[in-house]
């Protein structure tokens, strides 16, 4: 089944200065690789004779022919294939001495024979070597299978509403008019083309003005944002906090943390079940005089605004109060996931108490006993199934490319109205409005494109 | 007993427009072939409208011809009237279209085929298939006939048309025959469910002939032919086949005729159930059209002559199944056929065919082995959609009795390849009819560059022979010469060159600019710019030039360089197209091991099995993210 045999590398954590960074390195020559590179401080803790899932302490070198140069003292973990993360033999180099130094061994290791990893590659490599239920590797094949299953039902849009709605109508717009030209074509005597290139002209004039907008708000970085964006909120001490580490921890190995994000809130990535979720983590909301505080609130509240779906946390230990009813007013029309948290204490708040004020699914939940959490992801996965949440995955994934697609379709249609201004017979418009189609089906995924695998692995779950 | 026993390499069944085609390209390849018909007088007969071509399909006959099939040969020799259509649109929308004598064309082409070495012609009804299994897999033995005569040979094609289990109904009147009262073929149906072969009944029809000598042509308006005539074959000059013609008439259904339609819909055998069969859309009846198009207060009628000798005149646009005194009622509300007599009544015809999902892009069958089929049997509509797959499955037969690869034009190639790509990957629900928005890249499938697209793979196949490939060689290395030459050649802003701009309303130039950027002003053309060409005349008095330098050659000349543009763009496009259609998907992939696919998709996939990632694209119900879920699985684990 393993198609890939080279071997690669890269850095797998984020290089701030003087932090620990983790180096990966994968595939068959991966151990003999770092074990080039390595001096282990007791003898006979060579990597190569190591079992799998040790580590060990010492320095990785640079001989330069005639002596050891020390570049980095760092702790090495091996773990041999296949009990791996990508199936492959995986060394992971935990090194200290800040980016230029990662950037040092990443040197050493190509001179070595390894190659740098193309983004997404790890995850790419576990999915092809089979690793179909652990982790990861699992919510790769679970996205893509989500991906086949979305697109046959065309109701659930991946992306954030408006920009998927937004190209689906400009492509239903455009093969109106490429059909009603075919259909001129091949029956002239039921279809007239009287005047049509006039119309057709306006209508592109309007489709230049709407894909430039795009493509502007591509190049403002607007359209860059993963997963569906999930805030956690209930009032202080409902458990927020301890429910979204249990998310976290039972995913660990598939967090990261979004690099650049400018946000004050805390934002996490985490993928549930094949699902990208893009989690807030919000200060509780409440009524304070607090000036700070209020800050902190207002945060949360406009968190809320923006977010796809809503976990809304109620500490069933103790009644609802008002804090809890200014919350559900927030709540009526929103996409909500009620979590009666405390599900192990006395029950004060009922079901029937909450759906009163609020007539959502409730999941009976215990952040403590780490029960309900189960029914939670199935829940999810209902409700990005049945389209009541999306998100943006083509946009995260492909961004670069979409901007190139946008704007591939926007020559397109200038070229129509080139042909329309030149008077061109009508046939010669279906070539390019067909690009444009095609073009702005990329995006969205609904025209195959032969390099879209690769593209999807490159840009998924970046550095992992 | 009937012990009659002959063998042959191959055997087609059925003598329309399919079989002619496919007994003609295996007898010309050297196989000894014979080719059953009902009836001797059906030879390559014209059952339903007088005439070969028209849009998009006249695409496909040059394409036949291109290759080396007879049809656009046979046509040039029987046309009485010959148009280019759509010539104010784009050149890859002009289509040629011409009448037949429909007699002589059926008479031409029967002299052809008997004149044909290592072909026999036997009036015979088949009835049976013969297969065996070979190797765990079904092959086709031969065919019995009805007399029980057995005839053997590794290749059979079946081309049935509309005569398997036929049933010609108008009203209420059923007869159980083929076209004109031929004897519909019973037994052969039943064979072919028996090795596990699914039919389903698909319907089409015609309208009324008309006795010429009962209508008023001055209620209606003359439509001519052309001036200059084009040939459908590329082997023919205009000069070669130029004759008198023969009009064609265009009258309007009115209010009146719709009336009459509505108000006896009811006495419709499609209404009251009679026809089970699928019609196609785009041929409609006219009850479909009076009811489709509800808004409209007319369509039209041509009226055209169904030969040189005889009276009958086929009305166009106004084919039913409605009762023979509806038919007189609607026919005689048309304006110039208030009178008129009708000599063979309307009527539809329903007849089994298989669904062409069954067949590779070879057209053969996938289950047996050496069977193949062509044409209305495979669910199409249409002598031109006929001729083509005929011409291909004989070509394949022979290919494969020479254990040779199959030859598959793709959707850049031809319209063929359109068509049969179409028929084995798209489930047709109605009877298949070719048109030019089927095709993704017409404009580089013109009809006058049919020639330029196909004859290599003709002469490589071996239907095209030395003499007319050599010719065509010289063609195409002319074409190139004259466009490199044009886009070489540079004219100043001199003020020869801006007077004769001026005097042929173009912009004057503000630099040197090359002749051939003059040919692509809409403007001008390679004619026009002549006194700008100095060298022109003296290269039309070299040998290589005086020999090629046809009206054929300037044509390609001013297109490519006048749609250069779109034509790159084009071919762009079929650059994106080629790279899916490059991706193979192995014969022994497992659909069931892929199992992020869909159930929807691996079903189709599994019924279909298409030989490209292309092809499976087009599949309904594979979707873009099952297409990459392939990719991945063929890229990393075969």
């Amino acid at each position: 089944m393993t198609a890939v045999t080279d071997t690669i590398a890269a850095i797998s954590t984020g290089m701030n200065q003087g932090g620990i960074g983790v180096i990966r390195v994968s595939g068959s020559e991966a151990v003999s690789i770092v074990d080039s590179l390595f001096v282990p401080k007791k003898k006979g803790k060579e990597i190569r004779n190591l079992d799998s899932y040790t580590a060990t302490y010492g320095n990785i070198v640079e001989n330069d022919g005639k002596e050891n140069k020390i570049i980095d003292e760092v702790i090495v973990l091996v773990m041999k294939a296949p009990c791996t993360y990508t199936r492959e033999d995986v060394v992971e180099i935990d090194c200290h001495g800040g980016a230029f130094v990662m950037q040092q061994i990443m040197k050493l290791l190509i001179k070595k024979g390894a190659r740098i990893a193309e983004p997404g590659e790890f995850t790419k490599r576990a999915f092809l070597n089979g690793r179909l239920d652990l982790s990861q590797a699992e919510s790769v094949m679970d996205l893509i299978s989500a991906k086949s299953e979305i697109a046959a039902k065309t109701a659930i849009s991946q992306l954030k509403g408006n920009l998927r709605y937004e190209i689906e109508n400009m492509r239903k717009e455009l093969i109106h008019h490429i059909a009603y030209i075919e259909s001129a074509l091949d029956d002239p005597e039921h279809y007239s083309l009287d005047r049509f290139s006039d119309t057709l002209d306006k209508i592109l004039v309007k489709k230049e003005k709407e894909i430039s907008h795009l493509i502007q708000t591509a190049e403002d970085g607007k359209l860059l944002k993963e997963g569906i964006r999930t805030v956690i909120s209930g009032k202080p001490n409902a458990g927020k906090s301890s429910i979204l580490n249990v998310l976290m921890g039972r995913e660990r190995a598939i967090v990261t943390e979004i690099a650049g994000t400018t946000r004050d809130t805390l934002e996490e990535f985490i993928c549930i079940k094949g699902i990208p979720l893009n989690i807030v983590d919000t200060a509780g909301i409440h009524n304070t005089e607090d000036v700070v505080e209020k800050i902190g609130v207002d945060k949360s509240l406009a968190a809320m605004e923006e977010a796809d779906l809503i976990l809304y946390i109620v500490d069933s230990s103790i009644p609802l109060d008002k804090n809890d009813y200014q919350i559900m007013d927030k709540l009526q029309d929103r996409q909500v996931i009620v979590l009666q948290n405390k599900s192990d204490l006395k029950n004060v708040t009922t079901q029937s108490d909450i759906l009163k004020h609020l007539n959502k699914k409730i999941i009976p939940i215990s952040a403590k006993e780490q029960t309900g959490f189960e029914e939670l992801y199935e829940e999810l996965k209902n409700m990005f199934f049945h389209g009541e949440v999306s998100y943006n995955d083509e946009i995260c994934i492909t961004s670069m490319r979409q901007k190139e697609a946008l704007e591939q379709a926007l020559a397109s249609v200038r070229m129509v109205r080139k042909s329309i201004a030149d008077g061109m017979p009508e046939d010669f418009y279906s070539i390019d409005l067909m690009a444009a189609y095609e073009r702005l089906g990329y995006i969205i995924g609904e025209a195959v494109e032969d390099d879209l695998v690769d593209t999807i692995f490159r840009e998924f779950c970046m550095g992992k | 007993m009937n012990t009659i026993q002959e063998k042959y390499d191959a055997i087609v069944v059925g003598a329309g427009h399919a079989g002619c085609e496919a007994a003609l390209a295996l007898a010309r390849l050297g196989f000894e072939t014979i080719i059953f018909t009902v009836s001797m007088d059906s030879v390559a007969m014209m059952p339903c409208n007088p005439n070969i071509g028209g849009s998009s399909k006249g695409h496909l006959v040059r394409e036949v011809d291109a290759l080396g099939g007879e049809m656009g040969k046979n046509i040039d020799k029987t046309y009485i009237q010959s148009k280019m259509l759509n010539q104010s649109k784009g050149p890859a929308v002009h289509s040629l279209r011409a009448q037949a004598d429909k007699a002589e064309y059926t008479r031409q082409m029967r002299m052809t085929m008997e004149n044909t070495e290592h072909l026999t012609l036997r009036q015979a009804e088949v009835s049976e298939i013969m297969t065996e299994t070979e190797n765990g897999r079904l092959a086709v033995k031969g065919v019995k006939t009805r007399s029980g005569a057995a005839y053997y040979a590794k290749v059979v094609i079946l081309c049935t048309g509309v005569y398997l289990k036929a049933r010609c109904i108008y009203g209420d009147v059923v007869n159980h025959t083929g076209p004109n009262g031929l004897s519909a073929a019973n037994d052969l149906s039943d064979s072919l469910v028996k090795n596990g072969i699914p039919l389903r009944r698909f319907k089409t029809g015609t309208p009324a002939r008309i006795d010429k000598r009962s209508i008023d042509f001055s209620k209606m308006e003359e439509q001519k032919g052309d001036e200059t005539i084009v040939p459908f074959s590329f082997t023919n000059r205009e000069e070669d086949i130029k004759r008198e013609q023969i009009s064609c008439w265009l009258t309007y259904t009115n209010e009146e005729t719709h009336t009459i339609i509505r108000n006896n819909i009811d006495r419709s055998p499609l209404f009251s159930g009679a026809i089970e069969g699928t019609g196609p859309r785009y041929c409609p009846s006219i009850e479909d059209k009076v009811m489709k198009f509800a808004d409209k207060d007319r369509h039209q009628v041509f009226v055209e002559p169904e030969g040189e000798f005889t009276n009958e005149m086929y009305i166009g646009g106004m084919s039913s199944s409605l009762p023979e005194d509806v038919q007189y009622a609607m026919y005689r509300s048309v304006p110039g056929l208030e009178n008129a007599r009708i000599v063979r009544n309307a009527y539809a015809i329903e007849y089994d065919c298989i669904s062409a999902l069954l067949l590779k892009p070879s057209l053969e069958f996938k289950e047996v082995e050496g069977l193949f089929s062509a044409g209305q049997m495979n669910g199409s509509s249409g002598y031109e959609e006929a001729a083509a797959q005929g011409l291909m499955a004989g070509i394949n037969g022979a290919r494969k009795l020479q254990g040779k690869e199959a030859v598959v034009l793709d959707r850049s190639q031809a319209y063929i390849g359109v068509l049969i790509d179409d028929l084995v990957t798209k489930e047709t629900k109605e009877p298949y009819r070719m048109m030019t928005s089927r095709a993704e890249y017409r404009l580089l499938l013109r009809q006058d560059n049919a020639d330029l697209r196909l004859t290599e793979i003709g002469y490589e196949i071996g239907l095209i022979d030395e003499e007319r490939y050599s010719k065509f060689c010289k063609k195409r290395e002319l074409i190139e010469r004259e466009i490199s030459r044009l886009n070489e050649t540079m004219v100043g802003a001199n003020s020869k060159v801006q007077e004769f701009l001026e005097e042929n309303g173009s912009t004057t130039l503000k630099t040197a600019a090359s002749l051939a950027d003059l040919i692509k002003r809409p403007e001008l053309s390679y004619e026009q710019i002549a006194p700008l060409d100095s060298e022109r005349q003296m290269l039309y008095e070299t040998p290589f030039y005086q020999e090629a330098i046809t009206k054929e050659v300037i044509e390609q000349i001013n297109i490519e360089l006048k749609y250069d543009g779109y034509i790159r763009r084009q071919k762009s496009q079929v650059e994106h197209f080629k790279k899916l259609e490059k991706k193979k998907i192995p014969d022994d992939i497992d659909y069931e091991q892929i199992h992020n696919l869909r159930k929807e998709a691996r079903q189709k996939l599994n019924a279909i099995r298409p030989e490209n990632i292309g092809q499976a694209s087009r599949i309904s119900g594979v979707s873009p993210a099952d297409i990459s879920v392939l990719l991945i699985y063929l890229k990393e684990f075969h």
